[in-house]
């Protein structure tokens, strides 16, 4: 393929906006300040943009083939999908939490339970208050919720 | 955080079976209890119904510090999946615990 015929900013493009959407769980997300808001994505997208309307525009120059056109296309619409998916995931689907209003608050006791560890063993809260931890009575429990993994 | 004198422990609607591969996996020596039946989440009202991979019940992120009395003292309940609490947020709350 001759270099001086391949479109490379739309492929730069495309190249870009994903690298960008994989950097955020990937990376941006250990960090605070590009994990709260992705200030680091905006810049990325942003010179993914703007390679697209260059790649777009020699695509469509008239000494320019159908194919290429086509392709130019192609690619284009992909890259906007991505950054499409990553204001989905990012700002939409995150942040699609339940209230948990009835969760309990500051002051309030923490509800007892029983459940299983991951040796089968039955757990009470109660014990994991009281329970130990190297030989020293603990200050408190840190109850995590998590998603899992099914 | 076990310095500080506090226990982690994680709760989530996996099988005592998928936590022990994930702790094994991950190299995790705390607790990890199973609520299948996602009755605790409810409890604690923290169902995310329909939210997991097959369509089914899973608990949302949240982190609540309770002392030996059995008194919530700190809660972080994210409205951002991303955005979780921070290892030095759950020190400086342990730090205010007896």
């Amino acid at each position: 393929m001759n270099i001086r015929k391949l479109n490379w900013p739309i492929w730069a493009a495309f190249i870009v906006s994903v690298l960008s959407f994989l950097l955020y769980p990937f990376f941006f997300v250990r960090f605070p300040v590009t994990r709260d808001f992705p200030w680091a994505n905006l810049p990325l997208f942003l010179i993914a943009l703007v390679l697209l309307g260059i790649g777009l525009r020699r695509a469509f120059s008239p000494e320019r083939r159908l194919g290429s056109k086509i392709i130019a296309s192609i690619v284009s619409l992909t890259t906007i999908g991505v950054i499409a998916m990553f204001v989905l995931v990012v700002f939409v689907a995150a942040r699609d939490l339940p209230a948990s209003q009835g969760a309990p608050q500051i002051g309030q006791k923490a509800p007892e339970f029983t459940l299983a560890d991951a040796t089968g063993k039955q757990v009470a809260l109660s014990e994991l208050l009281t329970t130990p931890i190297k030989g020293k009575q603990p200050k408190g429990v840190m109850l995590m919720f998590y998603r899992g993994y099914w | 955080m076990e310095e500080a004198g506090i226990r982690p422990v994680a709760i989530s609607v996996d099988t005592p079976e998928e936590s022990k591969k994930l702790c094994e996996q991950a190299g995790y020596t705390f607790t990890f209890l199973s609520d299948p039946k996602a009755e605790v989440i409810r409890r604690y009202d923290l169902l995310h119904a329909g939210a997991g991979i097959n369509g089914g019940d899973v608990a949302r992120p949240a982190e609540f510090l309770i002392d030996t009395a059995g008194t919530v003292r700190w809660v972080n309940l994210t409205e951002n999946y991303w955005v979780r609490a921070r290892p030095e947020q759950v020190i400086e709350a342990a730090a205010a615990l007896k």
